[in-house]
């Protein structure tokens, strides 16, 4: 990237609109022609992180793509929100079939186009983690398995949402849910149960997995672009919180995604091939708590009784911390980084 | 050129000839040899650029079908019984979403217990997907059928079943003449999609419908349906006269001794006895009134079964003394299946409908068997529901 030489970090690579910027290296947000793909009007929740990474995507997608993108849609809150007849708020071709199917239906995008020669058509597919981790999961292998060439967008917000905040497969343990409720011995969501489909995608091999979240939507963007200059099957799981289903505020969707990443929970890495090939460092460590305390479903970690379950979520952090590599070999204070930051541009 | 071909193979290279895009299936008896003939023929090029695409479930395949055709390609499937079944959400989805997917149905049994062979029960449990239901009699029709199903369900914007009865036509050898690759594009016009996704002009499809919209969705869903049946009656008067024989249509009454159609017959009067059947035991009933000489008893063949053609049905039973209905799926605490169709187009009409609950799980019909059959309805013997040879020792042996 060639940026302009200006000694403020805040206006380096992770603003969005940063008009000092050449053009190609701005944000396609930051662009007057941006593309819009999925627009106002829609019934997103306020702070849904969903809606704000789904239009990222979509709009890095359409761009990267010069617009020729198909989408599947899983059922789910981002297809009812987007798309109650008879209006819709997405922009490029789109279709939404049923809630278990959005990869196999992108597969079959991917196939009209290849047999029609049109490889200049891209497919991408979408869905939330209970579309893609738990009944989407066999349609989602197998185009893993096959290589078929679709983007698969999961995004992640740990349960079902769309139906009134149930459990799944994604939804972390001690997070209190309508059918994990805090009730009994064991409040929340069992430990010792879950999966984190980043994994489950690299054992397949398939080209590029990636994840995630809307506290870095440059990253994003960039992962989007990535991904898109690959063909076959990739992978891209982006965390976004749920002001409704976790019980924070609605202006709270960033700074719990950094959280996020900043105490270990979610590791932000890309892995080619089934290797893992990049690693988003922590740039300043937080305890877990800076990210559980704001959200209601974790409410009763700190309460009395709560200190076993809050001390394995914080070894589940710290697991993740040493199984990707997330911190740098010398930790750094945030004052050394920008002095080091500052003199590297010199 | 007519030869003697397994019927799998003769659908396989018919539906070759009708130049799929998409061919996409997962294997389940007896459906594999169509598939796998497909599969073959993509290999070596003979479908062109078709793309043939093997997936872990049939949920699976109709969701890539559903995706192909959305997007403007001809698709193919096949299945038959549980694949239905573990398919079925997406079957009627590729119908609401108005997706002119052509299935075969190697029909076959549903389990508990399992059971491999022959009988309607599969496309049968489907009758309210929205899909149009083709039933073959013999291996030259239900390789026939599947170009009058793209064409009948592209000019429509409805999926199509083609239903051919598990082994008993799949595995069996036969004389066929397959269509010719030039008259096949003759008479198949390309396939026009009435919504499709494209790129250039972007569209939203699949949208969700609130109570104030669903019922006229529904509504004209079903209008258009109903519409559908002078569709396939137009295909299949076309294709007689492109290919000078007969496949598909409505309701059919045959010519003594064969299955060739009889256009001209009179309607069955006060004596008569009118049979009515579905799939390859039209063939064995022609053979038993054949051999029964001179009785008062006509024979009926269902080649549509959705939309179901009540008014034509009523037309060919006519002023019938009774009906007697060669029922090949249950519903359990009621009957036969296609009886019910049978009893709900006949409904004011006084006509006495029978039902015969025959050869579930492939328990052969066999001539001897419906002779009997034959006999008592003529007799106004059968009750309004009978088992066609059940076994009492068995019967005996499981009770016990």
């Amino acid at each position: 990237m060639t940026a302009v030489s200006i000694p403020f970090m805040q206006t380096g690579t992770l603003v969005v609109g940063n008009r000092l910027l050449d053009d190609d290296d701005r944000s396609v947000q930051a662009r007057a022609d941006r593309p819009s793909s999925l627009t106002k009007g829609h019934r997103a929740c306020q702070g849904c992180a969903e809606a704000l990474a789904a239009r990222w995507v979509m709009d890095t997608a359409v761009d990267a793509t010069g617009g020729k993108l198909m989408v599947a849609n899983a059922t789910g809150c981002l297809e009812v929100f987007s798309t109650l007849y008879p209006e819709s708020a997405w922009k490029p071709a789109w279709i939404h079939s049923l809630f278990a199917n959005a990869a196999s239906v992108a597969t079959g995008l991917a196939a009209a186009n290849a047999a029609r020669g049109r490889s200049d058509i891209r497919v991408l597919a979408q869905g939330g983690d209970g579309g893609t981790v738990d009944i989407g999961m066999a349609s989602v292998s197998g185009m893993f398995e096959r290589n078929d060439d679709v983007l698969y967008v999961c995004y992640d917000n740990g349960g079902y949402m769309n139906t009134g905040v149930q459990r799944s497969g994604s939804t972390p343990p001690a997070a209190r849910t309508a059918t994990t409720p805090i009730a009994g011995t064991r409040p929340g969501a069992p430990f010792g149960q879950g999966k984190f489909m980043p994994r489950i995608a690299m054992a397949h091999e398939i080209p590029y997995v990636a994840t995630a979240t809307v506290a870095d939507l440059r990253d994003l963007e960039a992962k989007v672009r990535t991904a898109m200059s690959i063909h076959g099957a990739r992978y891209l799981h982006v965390l976004v919180p749920c002001p409704l289903g976790w019980g924070s505020a609605s202006h709270q969707s960033i700074a719990l995604s950094r959280a996020a990443v900043q105490s270990g929970t979610f590791p932000v890495f890309e892995a080619r091939a089934g290797e893992l090939t990049a690693v988003t460092k922590i740039r300043e460590r937080v305890d877990v708590e800076e990210y559980l305390r704001p959200q209601q479903r974790f409410a009763h970690l700190f309460k009395p009784g709560g200190e076993d379950a809050l001390a394995r979520v914080r070894a589940a952090a710290e697991a993740n911390i040493r199984r990707y590599g997330l911190l740098d070999d010398e930790p750094r204070s945030r004052v050394q980084r920008q002095a080091q930051e500052q003199e590297a541009r010199r | 050129m007519r030869e003697v071909l397994e019927g799998s193979q003769a659908v396989a290279r018919t539906v070759a000839r009708c130049r799929p895009d998409v061919v996409c299936a997962y294997p389940i008896s007896p459906q594999t040899h169509i598939v796998e003939a497909l599969a073959r023929a993509a290999r070596t090029g003979a479908l062109g650029s078709c793309e043939y695409i093997n997936v872990e479930s049939e949920f699976a395949a109709m969701s890539v079908s559903i995706g192909s055709s959305a997007a403007g390609a001809r698709t193919y499937t096949a299945t038959a019984s549980q694949g239905l079944l573990f398919m079925t959400e997406a079957v009627y989805n590729a119908a609401g979403l108005g997706l002119p997917i052509v299935m075969t149905i190697a029909n076959r049994a549903i389990g508990s217990p399992i059971n491999i062979w022959n009988d309607h029960s599969d496309s049968l449990a489907l009758r309210d997907s929205g899909w149009l239901q083709l039933f073959a009699v013999d291996n030259q029709e239900a390789a026939d059928l599947h170009v009058i199903a793209f064409a009948a369900g592209e000019e429509l914007g409805i999926p199509v079943m083609v239903c051919m009865d598990g082994f008993i036509l799949t595995h069996a050898s036969d004389v066929v003449d397959v269509v010719e690759q030039a008259d096949v594009d003759a008479f198949l016009p390309p396939y026009r999609p009435q919504q499709v996704l494209d790129v250039d002009h972007p569209t939203t499809i699949g949208t969700m419908a609130g109570p104030e919209t669903f019922t006229e969705t529904r509504y004209l869903q079903h209008k258009r349906f109903l519409d559908a049946a002078a569709v396939v009656q137009s295909w299949s008067d076309r294709f007689r006269e492109a290919f000078g024989r007969e496949a598909g249509g409505l309701v059919h009454t045959y010519l003594p001794g064969t299955l060739d159609r009889d256009r001209t017959a009179p309607p069955p009067g006060a004596d008569d006895t009118v049979v009515v059947a579905m799939g390859s035991v039209v063939g064995t009933l022609q053979d038993t009134l054949t051999a029964l000489g001179d009785e008062p008893v006509r024979l009926l063949g269902i080649g549509t079964y959705r939309p179901f053609p009540a008014q034509a049905l009523r037309e060919a039973v006519g002023a019938a003394r009774r009906v007697v209905v060669i029922d090949r799926a249950l519903e359990l605490g009621v009957g036969g299946v296609l009886t019910g169709d049978v009893r709900h187009a006949l409904a004011g009409t006084g006509i006495a409908v029978h039902s015969v609950v025959a050869g579930l799980g492939g328990r052969p019909i066999t001539q001897e068997v419906l002779t009997d059959v034959v006999r008592r309805g003529i007799a106004g013997q059968l009750g309004d529901l009978d088992f066609c040879d059940l076994r009492a020792d068995a019967l005996e042996e499981m009770n016990a």
